[in-house]
Order: C-alpha cells, then sequence, then structure tokens
C-alpha cells in the first residue's frame, strides 16, 4: 500500500468531473471555528446575489456555449468565398468585408435556429415548430449514449466505444425487427432489448478484457469501434441482411407496424416514443447511481479503486458490470437509429453519434439530468446544422468544432472566468476582511 | 524491565524454497497458434498446388528469382517447427527456465508463412514479400512516430491522447503547405507545426487548468477532426488544384545498401520521412535514457516532487517535452499525404493515433520496443491489404479488422505486467 | 571546501492556506554547529515550516536571515545553493533509478551533447559513501533497497550539496532503535564539522537524547523553547497544551483460548521472492498481539493478505477454526474480520464520498441500508449521526465529504466503521500514523477497549513507543519472517535487534553490552515515572 519513497496522492479526479482535484474548494462561509473577524465593510444582499450569480458554474456554462459560437463563426467566415474576396481589398472598402464576415456568420447561424428551435420562415405552425421536433429526434441517441459514456465515467473508465456499441446496437435490433414476425408489442420490446443486448456485449468485451489483464480500455475500445465499421460493411453483403436490388448497401426495412417504436406526434413530424425511452433512461441512471447499491459501487470504485477494494467491492465485477450497462444504453441508442428514425440497417446507422455522445457526457458531466439537458443542446445543433449545410452551404462539421471547444471551456472555468473578468466562486468582494481561522491541520 | 519468553521462532534456514506458481501463458499461446495453423491453414481444403514467393524486385544488385513451394508439403514442416517450438516452450516453461528471445520470433516467422502460403496456394498471383516487409514499414511509419511521441509526452507525465489529432494535423498542414508551395519537402516541414500546436492546446489545458488529461486528448481529436473536416469541406474542396493538389516526396534510395535482396528495397529505398524516422529512433533511445535531458523528463514523469525538489522545473518541463512529442507525431502525420502521395481527406488517420498509444505501451515506453511493436502492427495492416489485392478467399472486410484485433490482442494477452511513468495524468500542484 | 558556519534564523514566518494558518509567526534561531529538535505533535505545522525554508513555499509573512543576512528563496535551487539540505520524511527518491542516478539528478555531470557522465557520478556516491561510512551501491536501483539504505542515499544527497544547515524531519520514523544510535553519530559528526541540524520530530523521547536545544510549536505557533533536561512530562504538555497521559491504561490481558491463527503463511511477490515468509502466530481472545518490525519486512504484504487482497501461495488463516484463505474481501470483513489500513487516504476512505457513505463502505448492500439493490439514504444517515456521536468524530454535517474532516477524525471514521460490526479479529496497520496526540489517545483507548470486550487484536506499528504501550506480545518481524514473539514488556533494545534480524537469545545478550540511546531514555523515563 504505502511506501515511503512514493507517496501517491489519492487517486485524480473521475472523469466525469472534468476538472481534476485542485481547483480550489472554496471554504464555506460560516466554516466551524470561523470567525469573521469585524470587518471593515458589510456585502449588500444585491450585491452578494450578483457576485454569486456572475460566479455560478451556469454562467460559465452559458459563456462557455457564446464563446465556441464565435470561435465557430470565425472559422465558417474565414472558410467563405465572399469574405475571402473582400479581404483582398480590406483597406480600400472595410465596409464590405465586414458586411461579408457578418452575412456569413450570422446567416450560418440564424439557418441553424431555424433548423433547431423555430422556423420562422415556416408558413404553417406545424412547420414551424417541426425544428424543435427534429432536436429532439436527434437528441434521443444522443442523450442515451450520454448516458451510457456517463455512466462510465463515473466509475473512472473512458468508454470511448460507444460508437461502436451504438453499431452492435443497431445490428441487433434491426436483425431481430426485419427478421420476425411478431405482435406488436413483443416484438418492439424483443428488438430494443436485443440492441441494448449488442452494445452491451460489445462493451462487455473491453470491460472483461480491463478485469482480466488490465488492458487499457480507452485503446480497446477504439480498436472495437474500427472493427465493427467493417463489421457491419461485412454483414451488409450478406445475405441475412442485405436487401436485394438496392442501390446502396442496406437492410430490409423494420416493418413500421410491429417492431419500430411508434410516432408521437403523428406522421408529419419524426419524433417517436425513442423520446420517451431517453426520458426513461435518465431516470432509471439517477436511480442507479444515486440510489442503488450498484451506483454506490459504482462511484466508490470510480473514486478510489484501493479504498472499494479494501472495504470489500469487487471492482473486477464493478468494471465489467459497467461497461455492460454503458454498453447497453449506447445500444439502444443504435435501437433509436435502426427502429426510430432511420428503421433500416445501414453502413452509416451510427453516424457521429458515438463521438458526440463523448462530448454530451462531458458537458453533462456525467450527470444523468445534465446530460439530458447537454444532449438536447447538442441535438439542436445537428438538426440545426442540417438545415445550416443545406441552405448556406456550411459543413455540418463546423458543429464538431463547436461542441469540442464548449466542452474544453467547460472543463477549465477559470478560463472562462479569466476571459469574462468575472470572479471566482466563494471569492470574497473587496472590502470585507478574511477570518482568520486557527485549527490543527489533518 | 524483565523479558518473558512466551514463544521462540527462529528464523527458519531455507530448505525448500516455495515458489511462484509457473505461469503457463506462453506455451499455451503458442499451441493455440499451432492448433489454429494447422487446422486452418495446413488441414483445410484448398491447400493444393504451390504458392510462389517473390522475393526481390527489379533493381536489385542480384536477381533471386521466384520460388514456388509446395504449398501443403510446406505447411505442414511449417506446422511441425511450431509443433517443436511449443514443445521446448513447455519444457522450458516447465523447469523455469526462461524462453530465449528467438523463439517467439522464428515462431512468429512461420505462423505468417503457414498462413502466406495457404493463401496463395494454387495460385498464380505471387507472394511480394519484399513489398510486404517494404510496405510494413512505411505503414508503419505515422505508429512509429506517433508512439514516439507518446513515449516523450508520457514519460514527462502527460497522457497524450491527442496523437490521432497530432497525426491528422500534421497530414493537413503538410498536404496544404504543400500543395501551396507545390513543394513536398516544405509540408513535411510544416506538418511539425500542426501538432506541436496540438501540444500546446493539451499542456494548456492540463497543466494551466488541471483538466483531466484523457479527457482532454479525446476532445482535441475532435475539435482536429472538425476543423480539418470543415476546411476539408469548404478550401480545400472548392479550390483543389491551390490547397489540396498532392505532392509526394520522393524515394531516396541509398547507393549500394538499397540493392542487398530483401532487405535493400525495404530499408534503404525510403523517402526522407522515413529515414528521418530512424534517426528519430535511436537518438530518442539514446537520449532518454543517458542524457541529462532524458534524466529529468524521467524524474519528472515518475516522482514530480522529488525532481522539484532538486531544483527542477516540473511543469515548464512537461510543457516543453509535451509540445517537442506533438511535434514529432505531427511530423508522423505528413506520412499520410506528402509521404504516401495523397491529397488530403477527411479522418484520414483512421485509428492510427490510438494504435500508435497501444505500441507504447506494449513497447513498455521504450522507444525501442514502440518501435517493434508499430512494426508488429504494421505488418499486420500491410498483410490486410496484400491479401485483399492478391484476393484471397476471406472476406476484404475481415482482413482490413487486422491490425485492429491484432492490437487489442496485444494490449490484453501480450502485455502482461507494465509500469507506466508512475505520475502520469497526475497534474503537479504545487 | 569547507562549509562556513552559518547562523539560521527565522523571523516571524507566517504561512496560511486559504483560512488554514499553518504556521503563525515563528521565530526560531540555530546556532552554528547546533543540534535543534523541533517539537510539535503531527499537524502542528513543523513540515510547513521546513518546506518554507527550503523554498518549497513562499512565506506570506517574515524573513530567513542567515548569518543576519535576509535571503529569499523562490524555489529549492535557491535554498540548496546557498547551503540548506533537507532530508524529507517522505523520501524524494525514485523508485525506478540508480542511486547514481538520484545524487546525479538536477546537477549531472554532462559531457557532450548533454549525455551523462556515468562514472562520474559513480564516483561522486563513493566519496561521500566512504567520508561517512556507509557503504551504499551506487548502482542499486532505489526500489531495491530497504528503507534505512534509502534514508542514507537521501541523506548522501544532501551532503554532496555541501549543506551547512541539514535539515531531518522524522528521520527515526523508519529506523530500528540500533540505527537511530548509527543516525545520531552521523549527526555528532555532521555537527562537529560546523553543520547545524534542524531535528524534526513529535518523539519526545528523542528529543531529550539528541538535541541541544529544543523549540515546541503548537498549532502553527512557537509555545517555547525547552532545554533537553527538562522531563517528558513538561515536553509532551507543552507540545499539546494540556496534561497528556503519556502511557496507556491498560489492564493486563484477560487470555481467553486461541482464536485468530495464522499458520505457516507464505506470500510471494511479482519476482517469485518470498515477502511473506512462512509466518506463524496465534491470538488469544482478549489479547492484544503487536507485529513489530521496521517499514518494508513484509508486514504490509501480510494484513493485506489478512484481509484477501493477495492470496498466499501456501499457508491459512483461520478464525476460530474457519478457513479465511480463498474467502473474497467481503466474506472475511462480514465474517468479522476489521480491518484499518496502513494509509486511510489511499486504502481507508473515498475522499469524495460523504461521511455517511464513507461509514457504510463495508455493509452499503445489507439490511438494513439497503434492500435488494435500492439503497435508503435516510438509513444511512440515521447509522452516521450515531456513530459519529458514539466516536466522538468532529463534523459539521455527516453529509460532508469526507476530505473536509481532519486527519484524526478520518481515522475515528474509520475505525467507526469496522467497530460497528461485530468483531472476531480487528487488524490495525499504523493505526495512528499522523495523527494528533488527542486523536492517537482516543485510538489506542477504543483498541484497548476492544480487545477487553474478548476480541483478539492485530496490531502491526513501525512505532515501537506504540507497540510498547499496547502489546500484550509482540511479534517481531524481519525480511518476511518472524524473528520470536515476545512478551509485551520486552526491553527496547531487544526488539530493535530484532527487528534487525538477530534471533531473541542472542538479542539479548547484545543488549546488555550496549545501551543505545533510546533505551537509556527509556530506562531515565521509568524512574521518573512516566513510563
Amino acid at each position: 500500500m504505502t511506501d515511503p519513497v512514493n507517496e501517491n496522492p489519492q487517486n485524480a479526479a473521475q472523469p466525469g468531473d472534468v476538472v481534476a482535484q485542485g481547483e480550489q474548494v472554496p471554504a464555506p462561509e460560516g466554516a466551524p471555528g470561523s470567525t469573521v473577524a469585524g470587518g471593515t465593510g458589510r456585502e449588500t444582499r444585491t450585491g452578494q446575489f450578483f457576485r454569486e450569480l456572475l460566479s455560478g458554474t451556469w454562467l460559465v456554462s452559458v459563456l462557455a456555449v457564446v464563446i465556441a459560437l464565435v470561435i465557430g463563426g470565425v472559422l465558417i467566415a474565414l472558410a467563405d468565398q465572399r469574405v475571402q474576396e473582400t479581404a483582398t481589398y480590406l483597406f480600400a472598402r472595410p465596409a464590405d468585408f465586414f458586411a461579408a464576415v457578418w452575412d456569413s456568420v450570422y446567416g450560418a447561424y440564424r439557418a441553424m435556429f431555424r433548423g433547431a428551435v423555430y422556423d420562422f420562415q415556416a408558413e404553417t405552425f406545424s412547420r414551424a415548430i417541426r425544428p424543435l421536433t427534429e432536436t429532439l429526434v436527434f437528441s434521443v441517441p444522443l442523450i442515451l449514449a450520454g448516458l451510457g459514456l456517463a455512466v462510465g465515467f463515473r466509475a473512472g473508465l473512458f468508454n470511448i466505444g460507444a460508437q461502436g456499441q451504438i453499431v452492435l446496437g443497431g445490428i441487433f435490433g434491426a436483425f431481430i425487427g426485419f427478421t420476425f414476425d411478431l405482435p406488436v408489442v413483443l416484438h418492439v420490446t424483443l428488438a430494443a432489448i436485443g440492441a441494448a443486448l449488442g452494445g452491451a456485449i460489445w462493451a462487455g468485451i473491453a470491460g472483461f478484457l480491463k478485469a482480466r489483464t488490465g488492458a487499457n480500455e480507452v485503446i480497446v475500445t477504439i480498436m472495437l469501434n474500427n472493427i465493427a465499421v467493417y463489421l457491419i460493411a461485412y454483414l451488409l453483403t450478406t445475405q441475412a441482411f442485405r436487401l436485394p436490388n438496392s442501390p446502396f448497401p442496406k437492410s430490409p426495412d423494420v416493418p413500421s407496424d410491429s417492431a419500430a417504436y411508434p410516432l408521437l406526434l403523428g406522421p408529419s413530424f419524426r419524433l417517436h416514443a425513442g423520446f420517451l425511452l431517453a426520458i426513461a433512461a435518465t431516470v432509471f441512471v439517477w436511480w442507479l447511481l444515486e440510489r442503488s447499491t450498484v451506483g454506490f459501487e459504482i462511484r466508490a470504485a470510480g473514486s478510489n479503486p484501493n479504498a472499494s477494494r479494501t472495504a470489500g467491492i469487487s471492482v473486477n465485477r464493478v468494471v465489467v458490470l459497467t461497461m455492460v450497462i454503458s454498453g447497453a444504453l449506447c445500444g439502444l441508442a443504435g435501437s433509436a437509429q435502426v427502429l426510430g428514425t432511420e428503421r433500416a440497417l445501414t453502413a452509416g446507422v451510427a453516424a457521429s453519434y458515438g463521438f458526440d455522445a463523448i462530448t454530451v457526457a462531458l458537458l453533462g458531466r456525467s450527470r444523468p439530468v445534465g446530460t439530458f439537458l447537454a444532449g438536447l443542446l447538442f441535438g439542436a445543433l445537428r438538426a440545426g446544422g442540417v438545415l445550416m449545410q443545406s441552405t448556406t452551404e456550411t459543413p455540418i462539421d463546423i458543429i464538431l468544432v463547436v461542441q469540442s471547444i464548449i466542452v474544453l471551456l467547460i472543463a477549465a472555468p477559470p478560463l472562462v472566468r479569466a476571459i469574462f473578468r468575472l470572479p471566482a466562486p466563494g471569492a470574497r468582494p473587496r472590502g470585507v476582511r478574511t477570518p482568520v481561522v486557527k485549527e490543527a491541520a489533518a | 524491565m524483565s523479558t518473558v519468553i512466551t514463544e521462540q521462532a527462529r528464523p527458519q534456514e531455507r530448505t525448500d524454497a516455495i515458489l511462484k506458481p509457473i505461469s503457463w501463458r506462453w506455451p499455451v499461446l503458442y499451441g493455440v497458434l499451432t492448433l489454429a495453423a494447422l487446422l486452418l491453414f495446413t488441414l483445410l481444403p484448398g491447400l493444393e498446388g504451390e504458392t510462389i514467393y517473390q522475393l526481390s524486385r527489379g533493381s536489385d544488385l542480384f536477381k533471386i528469382p521466384n520460388f514456388a513451394v509446395p504449398a501443403a508439403l510446406t505447411n505442414w514442416l511449417l506446422v511441425a517447427v511450431m509443433v517443436a517450438l511449443t514443445i521446448l516452450a513447455f519444457w522450458l516453461t516447465r523447469n523455469r527456465r526462461d524462453v530465449p528471445r528467438w523463439v517467439p520470433v522464428v515462431f512468429g516467422i512461420a505462423f505468417v508463412l503457414t498462413f502466406l502460403t495457404y493463401v496463395g496456394a494454387g495460385r498464380s498471383t505471387v507472394i511480394p514479400v519484399t513489398t510486404l516487409l517494404s510496405g510494413a514499414l512505411a505503414l508503419s511509419v505515422p505508429l512509429v512516430f506517433g508512439a514516439l511521441c507518446g513515449v516523450v509526452c508520457e514519460r514527462s507525465g502527460i497522457v497524450n491522447i491527442a496523437i490521432e489529432g497530432q497525426l491528422l494535423g500534421g497530414a493537413f498542414l503538410a498536404a496544404v503547405v504543400g500543395s501551396l508551395t507545390s513543394s513536398a519537402y516544405l509540408g513535411m516541414i510544416a506538418a511539425p507545426i500542426a501538432g506541436a500546436l496540438v501540444g500546446v492546446l493539451l499542456v494548456f489545458f492540463a497543466v494551466r487548468y488541471w483538466v483531466d488529461q484523457i479527457i482532454v486528448g479525446v476532445v482535441l481529436n475532435v475539435l482536429v477532426v472538425g476543423v480539418t473536416s470543415f476546411l476539408f469541406s469548404t478550401v480545400l474542396t472548392e479550390d483543389k488544384a491551390t490547397w489540396n493538389a498532392n505532392q509526394r516526396l520522393p524515394e531516396l534510395p541509398i547507393p549500394l545498401l538499397s540493392e542487398i535482396p530483401v532487405i535493400g528495397p525495404v530499408l534503404f529505398r525510403q523517402t526522407l520521412l522515413v529515414y528521418i524516422m530512424y534517426a528519430a529512433v535511436i537518438l530518442l533511445q539514446i537520449f532518454v535514457f543517458r542524457s541529462r535531458w532524458g534524466l529529468r523528463m524521467r524524474a519528472v514523469g515518475e516522482h514530480p516532487k522529488a525532481a522539484d525538489t532538486v531544483g527542477i522545473k516540473v511543469n515548464r518541463t512537461r510543457v516543453i517535452n509535451t509540445i517537442f512529442g506533438g511535434a514529432i507525431a505531427g511530423l508522423g502525420g505528413a506520412f499520410f499525404t506528402v509521404g504516401s502521395g495523397l491529397a488530403f481527406g477527411k479522418e484520414m488517420s483512421a485509428g492510427q493515433g490510438y494504435i500508435a498509444l497501444a505500441a507504447m505501451i506494449l513497447g513498455k515506453w521504450n522507444p525501442t520496443g514502440a518501435v517493434a511493436a508499430a512494426l508488429l502492427f504494421g505488418f499486420s495492416k500491410n498483410l490486410g491489404n496484400v491479401l485483399s489485392t492478391i484476393g484471397s478467399t476471406v472476406p476484404s472486410e475481415f482482413l482490413l479488422m487486422l491490425p485492429y484485433a491484432v492490437t487489442i490482442f496485444a494490449v490484453a494477452g501480450l502485455v502482461g505486467r507494465v509500469r507506466a511513468p508512475a505520475a502520469e495524468n497526475i497534474p503537479y500542484i504545487k | 571546501m569547507e562549509p562556513t558556519d552559518v547562523k539560521l534564523e527565522l523571523r516571524g514566518i507566517t504561512k496560511a492556506f486559504g483560512p488554514l494558518v499553518a504556521n503563525d509567526h515563528i521565530d526560531l534561531v540555530v546556532e552554528p554547529g547546533e543540534i535543534h529538535a523541533l517539537l510539535g505533535e503531527n499537524g502542528a505545522g513543523k513540515s510547513t515550516l521546513m518546506n518554507v525554508l527550503y523554498g518549497l513555499y513562499t512565506p506570506d509573512d517574515g524573513q530567513i536571515l542567515l548569518d543576519d543576512r535576509p535571503v529569499t528563496f523562490s524555489g529549492p535551487g535557491d535554498a540548496v545553493s546557498a547551503g540548506i539540505g533537507m532530508v524529507h520524511q517522505h523520501f524524494m527518491l525514485i523508485p525506478v533509478f540508480t542511486v547514481a542516478e538520484s545524487l546525479a539528478l538536477g546537477y549531472e555531470p554532462v559531457g557532450a551533447a548533454g549525455l551523462i557522465k556515468v562514472d562520474e557520478a559513480r564516483r561522486r556516491v563513493k566519496e561521500i559513501s566512504d567520508r561517512f561510512g556507509f557503504d551504499v551501491d551506487p548502482d542499486a536501483y532505489i526500489e531495491d533497497l530497504p528503507v534505512g539504505a534509502q534514508q542514507r542515499v537521501e541523506i548522501i544527497k544532501a551532503l554532496s550539496r555541501d549543506a551547512e544547515v541539514l535539515i531531518l524531519d522524522e528521520p527515526t520514523a523508519v529506523l530500528t532503535p540500533q540505527e537511530t544510535d548509527e543516525l545520531i553519530e552521523i549527526m555528532r559528526q555532521l555537527k562537529e564539522s560546523g553543520t547545524s541540524i534542524v531535528f524534526i520530530t513529535h518523539k519526545l523521547r528523542e528529543v531529550r537524547a539528541v538535541a541541544d536545544r529544543i523549540t515546541v510549536i503548537r498549532r502553527g505557533k512557537v509555545v517555547g523553547e525547552a532545554s533537553p533536561t527538562s522531563s517528558e512530562t513538561e515536553l509532551a504538555s507543552m507540545m499539546v497544551g494540556r496534561s497528556v497521559n503519556l502511557g496507556v491504561d491498560k489492564a493486563p490481558a484477560q487470555g481467553g483460548e486461541e482464536s485468530f491463527v495464522v499458520s505457516d503463511l507464505t506470500v510471494l511477490d511479482h519476482a517469485g521472492k518470498a515477502v511473506v515468509d512462512r509466518i506463524s502466530f496465534a491470538v488469544r481472545r482478549g489479547e492484544i498481539l503487536a507485529v513489530a518490525g521496521v517499514q518494508g519486512n513484509g508486514q504490509t504484504e501480510l494484513t493485506e493478505t489478512i484481509l484477501g487482497l493477495t492470496e498466499p501461495v501456501s499457508g491459512s488463516i483461520t478464525l476460530d477454526g474457519e478457513e479465511l484463505t480463498g474467502r473474497p474481501v467481503k466474506e472475511r470483513l462480514r465474517a468479522g474480520v476489521g480491518f484499518v489500513p496502513e494509509d486511510r487516504s489511499t486504502d481507508g476512505i473515498i475522499s469524495s464520498f460523504s461521511v455517511a457513505e464513507n461509514l457504510v463502505l463495508d455493509l452499503y448492500d445489507t439490511e438494513p441500508f439497503a434492500s435488494g439493490l435500492a439503497m435508503s439514504p435516510a438509513v444511512v444517515r440515521e447509522n452516521a449521526e450515531k456513530r459519529a456521536r458514539e466516536f466522538d468524530v468532529r463534523l459539521t454535517s455527516t453529509a460532508d465529504p469526507i476530505s473536509t474532516l481532519s486527519g484524526g477524525n478520518q481515522q475515528k471514521v474509520v475505525i467507526a466503521r469496522e467497530m460497528s460490526r461485530t468483531l472476531r479479529v480487528l487488524v490495525a496497520s499504523q493505526p495512528t500514523r499522523g495523527l494528533d496526540v488527542g486523536s492517537i489517545e482516543f485510538m489506542h483507548k477504543r483498541i484497548v477497549e476492544e480487545r477487553d470486550k474478548g476480541t483478539p487484536v492485530v496490531i502491526v506499528s513501525t512505532e515501537l513507543d506504540e507497540v510498547l504501550a499496547l502489546a500484550d506480545r509482540i511479534a517481531v518481524m524481519y525480511r518476511g519472517q518472524v524473528v520470536g514473539i515476545v512478551d509485551g514488556g520486552t526491553d527496547r533494545d531487544v526488539l530493535g535487534l530484532m527487528m534487525a534480524g538477530v534471533p531473541l537469545e542472542e538479542a539479548q545478550v547484545q543488549a546488555a553490552e550496549h545501551r543505545t540511546t533510546l533505551a537509556t531514555a527509556d530506562a531515565v523515563a521509568e524512574q521518573e515515572g512516566t513510563s
């Protein structure tokens, strides 16, 4: 356990808490033994409210999104042809340049808003709110996979394999969907369970290898991602999976009346019951982590595997179980694709959800509610990005840039504060003296 | 104070040594592989005729003619060799003696030969051994550079998952600069800058803001994919001729050495990038373990507090080394574009950065070990490619899976007990 | 180069970490060629002060003066150039380096292209090592060296920089009484050559034997100076601020029948070497058996094997006849094994968990805390309130993360957790390491209480003071073997020799011939009536 030569500090913060230990935990006001030694100034209630608001994490999150959008905007402007043209004669007619910049950036983001929230150019009401429903649709796999990754992060496991687990979930789910002919409720339930099973097995491989051999799960899950890509490519050439006479590799359709997730808002919208599944999954993950014995073990092993072992928790078992649960949730994300939106299996079933889910989980700080909200936000980005790409020809890859910058900034709140000169939490405003505390050091 | 003797146990002489339980892992592994070779490549139908091996290419010093081997006989012989080696391994392990290093190497060669002989049996297409080997070396280039970057960064205490992004960024910048200047060499020189930039971001978030290094690495990879894909889809596609015209580093054969049959073309008929790689491996191996820079780097990665107490600036060392490592990886990324004569394409690094990490772990954080592991992975990748062109019965998708499966196998099975630098992923905060 | 004699003065040094003031206007004067002891309990601020002196921390206020000239250190490099050397309590050595590399680090002799001149580095090691009669192999790997040798390497490191002031932070924690004598001899040699020594400790007995002058620190402030002739009681009360009972009130053991038996236990490390080598002992009901020995002789592996983290390659561990080997940790805990780990921060508690959660770390999945998979937070909370009261844990709320508690209170949580189960054996490893005196007293009291309930108790401790205070019988370990099992009242010197591998009878003979400083101090203390 210890030796005098090499004292390792306690396990660094779990990955869900993106900030490693070291961010100063502010001394709570009125800490035991503290005496406010007669300050020369007193803070007003309003002053205190604003200070807490300005130093809170909500504001940091919002500002992080703002900064990311700004940087995204810079890239958009840089790549825009008109901007490049006007830049050549910038000093002659600067107005042109700025107009071009504004046009490109504003145009892109306006399209994004139209695609994600509310289409103010639409004729009918239902068309106008369709973007919002699209956001919800895109958010379903993000939430489900994000929850899966969040569970992994809480256990200290970096499951980067969501992409592959989604693919496997799609394979299993779609197969059950288009192969068998079963009564409605049974069919869709089995297909969903199958999808979860597929993802669970794929992730379970990595979990098992980590528990048995200590194999680095980052590498194993990423390798499994690549293998999954080739696996699905192969399967789509086989008889069991391939739809004959299709111009590109595709599976037979999943029958909408029995195996697919029912549509929630009628046929003019794509929103399907997978969204309810996502909500249920969020509640389930909350219960799992906060109220169940399994969650207790997961959090313990994620924070300090040594102490967990000493207390009798089998960390190996936790590793495998966590990866299985994580994979199952990612598999369900795959089901949202094959049973919900696409209703067929193609090579691109996972799109980029696997990697987006990582950013979702990180933004949500591996907490269920946070992940749900983060999933909604990134679902909005995606929905908006689709329209943005089609109307303004801004490639959808810009979303990756925005997402990753958001996550990096969220991970480093002091950086955001530094950019906007905001006070740090617990910082005392000028004028109030620091209480002097005398207490024996631990 | 009195001493009452209650019991007395004299320390015993060591009469019978209590020994560690024998680990049968390696002999069992040999046995399984031998069995696989027997069942899959020897007993299965399809092993008729001859397999033609080609050992030289046009411009060698003296040409070795292709030689054909009777497929079935060859494989039986090879299997016999493998069986012998397996028995040797079992016997040595049982007697608690070390299995010498040449055994796995010979075994590996025999195993691969059975596979190749099986694949080429009865076909008129040759098994191009030289191409296999030189292609393997070429494909290993980004892996080697990536693994060397990993060694430098991790031995300093920084976990660098962003090697993937550094490779991709290096590929991108090499392509763009090469295209703009119409010079592959200038592209190659520019590539490290991209890798170093990613390294700057990595240390900025990891050292300054104490963000978990694995997370920063993963997110940076996503960021690089986003930026490069975005720029590809806009600027590079709109005006390919200016921004993404493919340039190619010329092959620079070393006179005389490159004409040695079999290994000559493999090792000495390569681009400047590959020669730089040779130099980098040798230099790093020396400098990591015998120089002042290397000693301080390892101190900072194992026990930063101890380094601090002798006056070494821990975080500054980490920052500089990580940026330097990033430059190494960026240079490796140049392989994908100017090193291969290809234009930039989206996500063209295809997971090599992660394989490079596996090579680093497999190589136990030593430059030469990492290179050996990288060569193994590169070979498996090239095997997959070559076999699809030969046209074997195995579906091409499974062949493409090969390097990834080999990596998993290596990380899980072959690694055993490895010890990472003790202080990695732990920010040094005073 | 002859070191010039230097007077060191600390004036008004203040250092705070947030609201916690570790050093509060501390004044300290060390004359040249003096052995000055800095005495204070764990947590008093001694190490912080020395880190300030060594340049690892910058003081918020105050000055450091060398020969009446103020100096500022921006880092340890400056301190070393100024002639200050430090041997830390937790060694600043890199396990995978050789001795020569460890010595070279930071001051590497380089040749062409920055490559290190290895022979030169080796030569440096030999030179100093010979000067003081150390006998250290420059090519040995640090991790292969026994702890005492590692300390010598640390001392060589400091001396090789021509230190004029040498700071030793709790140096005797890892030494036997005989090795302590050797260290004292080294200190005297250094003193004669003009080097000043600052000797940080919390052990009263040593201080009086070694120091020329003693400064006592309590809660970050200097409480006063004392001379080595002060009695232990005086020093103790200065150190703690109230009168202290230095012994442990312990009735003689009411020995019952043998209950916890370890028999022929052998554990191998990954290289195949026996780190626990055919160990056998038996503990009776209502008895405390202390396993004594210098750190690194297999005690850690022994306790890990008893708990179940490691499996032995042969031998057995039985509890009232029930075999424990082969059973997972959880089963052993439920079978009544209580375990206090050596390093509470890495193995005992989960820092980010609340106090309440830490209190159920082993029972979270049993009734009444959980039914099936679902946990009951209310029950967990109630339990925490109860235990916190029972064990006098100072906290604001049981929902606070346990990291907000002091070390002593954290250890109380650990022991509370273990003692809330019915125990059939208690195994406590270094139970009072790093704790303040009040917490030490508390822990000892509870351990004795547990014994008096009839539970067999096994204490593993490297602190001979603790062993002598608590043990009914003592098993001495050396290189993985039990050298002997002796009565709790055995002479310190005999124990010390056994800890170095000398068998009992020979140890008794040798001890009679050579009394170590500490054993002599024991005798003096006994006369004073404080033992």
